[in-house]
This record gives structure tokens, sequence and C-alpha cells, in this order.
């Protein structure tokens, strides 16, 4: 029988705290049955920075913070088949999004950066300014989930998902047998 | 009172299942007893039906009614869990995420938390069609042994009836119109209530999700070993039927 050829699959992590790339690497010893079925481009896992031709899947950790995840995301969304929003932060902002709705804020984003740089009461910043660097992406107003920005195929939840879900996800997916995901594997935390 | 519960019984159907209630009884209560699960949110055993949230909306005779406050007739065939029901209730339960800031994985109610288990129990895993509204709501921390985070407060009222009908006290009521229409306490703030960590209203079981904080209690339980880590929700009542 003639093995099926691979399929090549991307990962990125946007504004998030990159436990939904080590959960991938929760998958442990399966990771071999993985590779098996896939080639990995585009990805921290490889160290590739660019996309190197057309994936089947891509999978994105983190939601979008600045100007630069949101370019990120676009170029994902045009190179991959299947876009996969991988955990709570790219599926609804996450633990980033908590700065969109500080309390008795007009101004979230600014007073986050306030306290962050200038009036925190452990801060010791010498400059009293807020990094301003032209190298440093632009920070958009609020934290955006994925699907607020692109077409997103499937979700797969959790802070951070398990190896299990993760595994099973893709696994099914890379043989069409994916039908949705069992129950008691469906985790918010 | 002439005769017995049993001597007014009649029964009637959901999703083809006899089921037996009795004379004023709700459609959610027979369904309960018989062990035939109805998603619900801002009903709870021991507090008056208030018919608000509407996850529990059933048809009946072909028209859609809230199964906690509709009273079960004779010979009528309900319909529970019907995929046009299930993707309604689903819709409804992924609004009330949107509604409000229901961060999980920051939430100390997770894995207890009936919103949360019901978007589990509803399969509530597609990428959103619905925007984030993420509204600022106020943070009462004034009291000394509990705590309010409205952000989270799904306004299903269970601590209004229970504060009203249980402790006798009325601290929390419901404000303004529309989609303006909140939970409020019946003061500045919670500290000038004569609310007490004790009260039904306070415990575990009335609040439906995190909003209702007792202080110093919240992680003693780790998660993944919390109510609804070990069974979906609703399972209690249909292990009744097995």
């Amino acid at each position: 029988m003639s093995e099926l050829p691979k399929a090549r699959i991307a990962t990125a992590s946007l504004a998030g705290c990159f436990g939904c790339h080590m959960a991938i690497l929760d998958i442990d010893e399966r990771l071999i049955d993985l590779m098996k079925l896939v080639d990995v481009d585009r990805s921290p896992l490889t160290d590739k920075k660019r996309f190197t031709q057309r994936c089947d899947i891509g999978i994105i950790e983190g939601g979008c913070c600045n100007e630069e995840n949101v370019h990120v995301l676009h170029d994902f969304r045009r190179n991959c088949d299947v876009l996969i929003a991988l955990g709570q932060c790219a599926i609804m902002g996450g633990l980033p999004a908590m700065r969109n709705a500080i309390m008795h804020s007009d101004a979230p984003l600014r007073e986050c950066l306030d306290e962050a740089y200038i009036t925190g009461k452990y801060i010791r910043n010498t400059t009293h300014n807020v990094p301003n660097d032209p190298a440093l992406p632009l920070l958009l107003d609020e934290v955006y989930p994925c699907s607020q920005v692109v077409e997103i195929d499937y979700q797969i939840p959790g802070c951070a998902p398990t190896g299990d879900i993760i595994f099973d996800t893709l696994s099914k997916l890379l043989t069409g047998k994916f039908r949705g995901f069992e129950r008691d594997m469906i985790k918010f935390d | 009172m002439s005769g017995t519960k049993k001597e007014t019984g009649f029964t009637f159907t959901i999703d083809g299942i006899e089921v037996t209630a009795y004379a004023g009884q709700t459609i959610m209560e027979a369904a309960d007893e018989a062990g035939v699960y109805i998603p619900r949110l801002c009903d709870h055993e021991g507090l008056r039906h208030q018919g608000s949230c509407r996850v529990c909306t059933v048809k009946a005779g072909g028209r859609s009614v809230a199964a906690c406050t509709q009273p079960a007739a004779p010979g009528q065939a309900v319909e529970n869990e019907t995929p046009h029901l299930t993707k309604m209730r689903r819709d409804l339960v992924e609004m009330l995420f949107h509604e409000g800031n229901h961060l999980c994985p920051i939430c100390e109610a997770s894995g207890n938390c009936e919103l949360q288990a019901m978007a589990y129990r509803l399969d509530m895993t597609e990428a959103t069609k619905f925007p984030y509204l993420e509204p600022c709501r106020a943070l009462d921390a004034s009291h000394p042994d509990i705590a309010l985070d409205t952000n989270r407060c799904i306004s299903c009222g269970r601590c209004i009836r229970a504060s009203q009908d249980v402790d006798g006290k009325g601290i929390f009521g419901y404000v303004g119109r529309g989609i303006h229409r909140r939970v409020a306490v019946n003061g500045e703030n919670l500290a000038d209530t004569d609310a007490e960590v004790t009260d039904h209203a306070i415990s575990a079981e009335v609040c439906p999700v995190g909003c209702i904080i007792r202080k110093r209690v919240g992680f003693a339980v780790p998660i993944g070993e919390r109510e609804f880590d070990k069974g979906l929700i609703g399972h209690d009542i249909e292990e009744k039927r097995k």
C-alpha cells in the first residue's frame, strides 16, 4: 500500500504566553506518529520565519494585540487551507484581553501602559516614558480574538489545551475523520 | 383535600419518552423527576421559577415555551433535544459569554460554573459569530467575606430570589431597563447591606457563575477536580433514568 503524501502544517504564537506551543510538546512520544503524517513549515518549532510553500493546516496560538499579530494572522490565512485557533487567547482574547475592560477607564490601553511603565508602584523606569521605538509593532486599541480578524475553521479550546485534544484533533483532521470534539475533552480552563 | 398526587397524575411525552406529571407541575419539574434533563440557567431547585434565560426553551404543541414556567399538560408532545433547540440554546449561551467578561482561565469558578458547563454540554466550540461587548462593570470587594465581580453576572436573578424568598433579606435586585438591566445590591456597596457569607443567596449553589465570590475559598478544590470536571451538567438528573 502506498503511503499518503505528508501534509504540511505551520504554527505561530501571537498575543499569548506560548503555553499552547508547550502543550503541542505535551503530545509526547505520539509526536513521532504525528510526524509520520506531517512536515512542519513556518513555525517556532522549526525556527522557519517564513512560509516555504502553501500549507494544509495552520495553527495559531494567541490573539491579536498589535499590528504585527494581524499581519501574521493574515499571512497564515493566505497560506493555509485550514486555520485552527489553538487555546483561549486565540479563541476569545484570553488573558491579554483583560486590558480591554479595565474598570472605570475611558482609555484602557493608555491606562494599562501608564500603569506598566510609569505609575506602577514597583516600576523603575528612569526615562518615565512608555517605550515608543519605531521598531516596536503598533499596539491595537483592543486585543482581538482571531475569529474577529480572519475566518477560523476550527477551534481547540483550553488554557492550555491538553496534548491529548491537540493530538486527537490533528490526527483526525489529517485522516479526514474529525467529526467534532468528544464532550469530556472540552475544557475552557 | 381529596386525592393524592398519584390519583391526579397524567402523562405526556418529552422526545417520545413518557413522563408522569401532577396537576400544577411545570414541564421541567416533571422532566427532572422522570430523569430527563432540560438545560437551564436561571432556574434553580428551591427557588421560584422566573423563565428569563430561556435556555430551557422547549417546543410544546408546536410552540416555543420556557419549560421552567410552562405547566405540563396531559398528552402533550414536548420536544427537548432537537438540533434546532440545541442550536438555539447554544446561541443563547454564546451570547451570554459575549455580553459579559467571561474569561474562564482567570475565573475561580471555572469548573464549577454552570454557564461554562452548559457551553460544554451544548458543544460551544465553533468560531464565534457575535462581537464581544467587553463591558466595564464594577468589582465590589467591600464586604470582609464576600466579593462581587459583576463582569461575570448573567442576570439570572437566582441571588435575588434566594435573598428575598429564602433569606428574607432582599440584598439583591434588578436595576435598569433593556440591555442595561443589571443585578445590583440594595445599598452603596455590599458592605452596607446585611449580607452574610452564611446566606443562601451567597452559597456556592445559587450563583451559577463566578460573580458572587466567597473570599478565601476560591481554589480549595483544584481545577480539574471540580464539579463539572467530573461529569456533564445534568448528569445527576439523567442518571435517575438509568
